[in-house]
């Protein structure tokens, strides 16, 4: 053997080791990578699932026109001014009529949410002839006692919990929980409400529909704009100056940053325009020009992908170019596009920072109702909650997120469907 | 007529003309031997004439709605009492709104204030007389396009390169917004800073080391004359990206090598689309994830340690940062590596490498400029990265190297200076157009420099 072959030799049972020992940081990195996405989506939705649902207190509350101050056969303006909070503090203090003092009375008080004089109220309007009567309701409770009843705790032992709670109030919690008088039940409100101080009022109807008003405005942009300067690019331009430059504007304009963007809307539509602040009108108008580039580059490569042949075979037919852009590429381009214009559009979705420029961080209770309404969309939305000081905001907002990302993983799921579906291979 | 409404009838006038222009250019035929005969299809002349008649309108209506409110408010000067004017821009700008909202709640008749009264009838008659005027001239427009449209309907008409000019015309200045945006960004972007510049001096704000943008609200007060150094956001944001790149690059790199290397296909078919979950997550959800989950276990985890955590420090807010951006440089690198052409591979294997060595030897010095090129675009990411930041990181303006430690970056205070309350002209919102015209041309000169190197490197092996 030759003096280089047993070196060579001597030395492979540390190059394997080496190369063994490559192959094992591979895998690691995609394990890690993985993991941290699982490790985020556990996090969020082990915080979040709770969100769903919430505890309500069946009261029989007794709707003594007397306590609430009006006549039986009452006004809308009395009905307005009708002492439904009275009521209900009233049948929790006939519920337990052992509390006398000021302070357990005030907490007693707590337990039940504001929003259930607001669902009394509109019980009673819907149907005045309830007026002295006694009726049993499910009434909201407060988002502390939720929480409780909704973590299963063991009430009986109140120094096992942790929770701001006081140790009388989940004696009663207790009482009413053994009276059966505590439901846990799917919270409707979260889909049906506006943004609340309270947490268990709060609701993510409002952000959602300022969502879809400002999708349908980005997609009524930026899909024609994009289609038409991809078509321009791939189908008509000549090779001179003008056209690189506009190339590598859309390439440079896909890399800025989203807030860069936002500064666009803040100066121009809403300081030189006056385009109304926080509304979906200019949010949509900021995320079109954010979302172009993605759109333009995507249905560049649709237009390109169909085969030369085929606008040869118009074009000897006798179609104009742009008969043969119409009537041919553009109908076998049109999967590819509207895959891309789906993947912008989520983009888009997800978009927070150039929304808080333009002044959609609004507190929106109502719910938009118009594309120049005052609005917020989902993400702000979360972004507002995640800054909340109550508890119960953390898994309000990690229910939030559980719902964009729902959306999110729709709209890929229908851009991949449309890719396997419809895309075809020349 | 509400403008929405407008733009519905203008459009069923278009259809309207379409379908007339479309019957008259048959009619004609008639008289002419047929279809065959005219220089251009029905459907062209159809076309000729929606397009004569909606165009002009359109562009009213779009003009009109854009230069509305500043007209008006224009207008209004005369109706505000002197004493507002007094009070200053801010209280004008107040008084405005104000008359605004009442006449839109339809509340004029409930005012007290006879020259606030004034204004809201002023104001009211003005929009009733503008919304009128413009229905009137928008909807003449679309007649008289649409009539003159259909007096060119004869048989040599050249209707089909009428409608291609139009659609051609149109298809270049949808091309043209890229430029327009672009435009648009650097003027609004430069204006206002420049208008910056003139209150705080360029110099101080490139190498000041104090920032705390609060400036007097009254004109005594003391100790508010607020200073513009940005040096410590600029390091902030730089620590920040660094520790992201230190996450990113090994992972993402390494993840791309195996993938492209390594992995057999159905592997590479499930791992690369997870990956790929990654990059289309929220970044306000990496926020949240960062600032909620994060943060406080890096915390209780420096405690064990005996170290002192920051629960806004940088350290989280990066490593989170470094998580997104895994799949840009893994998928930018797995590009670039499934480019090096086979036989390179093929060489080194001959030669008696192993695999690990081929591609340290080998396959990653020739995807080296392209790997760059992607981690430069993965920096600028990082840098104008905003959500993560807002949500994770602190607000106050330490100079510090110190992961630990909280940092605040320029995207940061972009975001707490323009969102609350703002005035126009103070320094402390100016500063925030001065700050994203620093990340406009530090992103922009990183893209182009990482387009420009990726591009070379392609060419160098088609």
């Amino acid at each position: 053997m030759s003096d280089t072959t047993t070196k060579v030799r001597a030395s492979l049972k540390k190059r394997y080791a080496a190369e063994k020992r490559f192959r094992f940081y591979g895998i690691t990195a995609i394990a890690a990578s993985i993991g941290f996405l699982f490790i985020l989506l556990f996090s969020i939705v082990s915080k979040g699932y709770p969100a769903f649902q919430s505890t309500f207190v069946k009261l029989d509350v007794q709707l003594d026109s007397a306590t609430l101050g009006i006549s039986e056969t009452p006004t809308s303006a009395e009905m307005r001014a009708a002492n439904f909070g009275g009521l209900i503090k009233q049948t929790m203090r006939e519920r337990f009529p052992e509390v006398s003092s000021r302070g357990d009375k005030k907490a007693l008080y707590q337990l039940i949410s504001t929003g259930a004089e607001y669902q009394l109220y509109d019980e009673v309007a819907a149907d005045p002839s309830l007026i002295d009567t006694t009726i049993s309701l499910w009434l909201p409770t407060d988002d502390e006692l939720s929480a409780l009843i909704k973590s299963d705790a063991d009430l009986s032992n109140p120094d096992s919990i942790v929770t701001r709670m006081s140790d009388k109030q989940i004696a009663w919690a207790k009482s009413l929980k053994d009276s059966g008088q505590l439901e846990v039940r799917f919270n409707r409100t979260f889909f049906t409400n506006g943004d609340s101080r309270e947490p268990e009022l709060a609701g993510i109807r409002a952000a959602l529909m300022g969502s879809a008003f400002t999708l349908l405005i980005t997609f009524a942009l930026s899909f024609p704009i994009a289609v038409a300067a991809a078509i321009y690019l791939e189908e008509f331009a000549p090779q001179n100056r003008w056209t690189d430059v506009v190339e590598v504007n859309i390439n440079n304009l896909a890399a800025v940053p989203s807030i860069v963007f936002g500064l666009l809307g803040l100066a121009v539509f809403i300081n030189f325009f006056h385009l109304p602040r926080s509304a979906p009108v200019v949010g949509g108008i900021v995320l079109s020009l954010m979302t172009l580039p993605t759109i333009i580059i995507s249905s560049r490569a649709a237009l390109k992908a169909v085969p030369p042949s085929i606008r040869e075979a118009a074009r000897g037919l006798g179609a104009s170019p742009l008969q043969v852009v119409t009537h041919h590429v553009l109908p076998l381009a049109m999967p590819g596009i509207l895959t891309g214009t789906i993947i912008g559009l989520a983009q888009a979705l997800g978009e927070t920072a150039p929304l808080l420029m333009i002044g959609m961080v609004a507190f929106i209770v109502d719910i938009p109702a118009s594309v120049t309404d005052a609005a917020t969309v989902l993400p702000v939305q979360v972004f507002l909650w995640a800054d909340s000081p109550e508890r119960a905001f953390v898994e309000k907002t990690s229910a939030a997120i559980m719902v964009l990302l729902v959306f999110l993983v729709v709209m890929n799921a229908l851009a991949v469907f449309l890719r396997k579906k419809f895309e075809r291979r020349w | 007529m509400s403008a929405t409404n407008l733009l519905l009838v203008t459009l069923g006038l278009a259809l309207a003309s379409f379908a007339y222009g479309r019957s008259r250019a048959y009619s004609v035929a008639r008289l002419h031997g047929g279809v065959r005969s005219m220089h251009s299809l029905p459907s062209h002349y159809g076309m000729m004439v929606a397009l004569w008649c909606a165009l002009p309108a359109l562009a009213i209506i779009v003009g009109w709605k854009l230069f509305e409110p500043a007209v008006v408010s224009s207008f209004l000067h005369d109706y505000i009492p002197q004493s507002v004017y007094e009070a200053g821009e801010k209280s004008v700008d107040l008084y405005k709104n104000d008359i605004g909202n009442l006449v839109d709640s339809h509340a004029i008749a409930d005012i007290q204030d006879p020259e606030k009264k004034a204004a809201a009838q002023q104001l009211a008659n003005l929009q009733h007389t503008s919304s009128l005027a413009l229905v009137v001239l928008a909807l003449a427009a679309a007649i008289a396009g649409a009539s003159l449209a259909l007096k060119r309907i004869k048989a040599n008409t050249r209707a089909r390169q009428n409608v291609e000019k139009i659609v051609h015309f149109f298809l270049i200045s949808c091309a043209s917004i890229a430029i327009l945006t672009t435009l648009g960004i650097v003027l609004s972007v430069l204006f206002e800073s420049i208008r910056f510049f003139q209150e705080v001096s360029i110099i101080e704000f490139i190498t000041g080391t104090k920032w705390s943008p609060q400036t007097a609200i009254r004109v005594d007060q003391v100790g508010s004359s607020g200073s513009f150094g940005a040096v410590p956001l600029f390091l902030g944001t730089m620590l920040i990206s660094f520790i992201a790149m230190v996450v990113a690059v090994p992972f993402g790199l390494m993840s791309a090598i195996y993938l492209a290397e390594y992995a057999s296909r159905p592997v590479r078919n499930i791992c690369k689309p997870l990956l790929e979950i990654l990059a289309g997550i929220p970044t306000v959800v990496y926020g949240f994830f960062a600032a909620l989950t994060v943060a406080p276990a890096l915390r209780s985890f420096g405690a064990t340690l005996g170290l002192s955590v920051s629960s806004e420090s940088a350290l989280a807010a990066g490593a989170v940062m470094g998580i997104m951006i895994i799949p840009f440089v893994s998928s930018l690198s797995d590009d670039v590596i499934t480019a090096v052409p086979q036989s390179m591979r093929d060489g080194s294997y001959g030669l008696g490498a192993t695999k690990s060595e081929t591609i340290r030897k080998v396959v990653i010095p020739a995807a080296l400029p392209g790997i760059v090129g992607g981690i430069l675009l993965a920096v600028s990411r990082a840098i104008g990265e905003t959500m993560i930041v807002v949500m994770a990181a602190g607000l106050a303006a330490n100079l510090t190297a110190n992961p630990l430690e909280a940092v605040t970056t320029v995207t940061v205070q972009i975001v707490t200076l323009l969102t609350g309350d703002q005035e126009f002209d103070s320094a402390k919102t100016l500063a925030a157009f001065a700050l994203g015209l620093m990340l406009f041309v530090v992103t922009l000169c990183l893209n182009v420099i990482a387009l420009h190197v990726v591009r070379k490197y392609r060419e160098q092996y088609e």
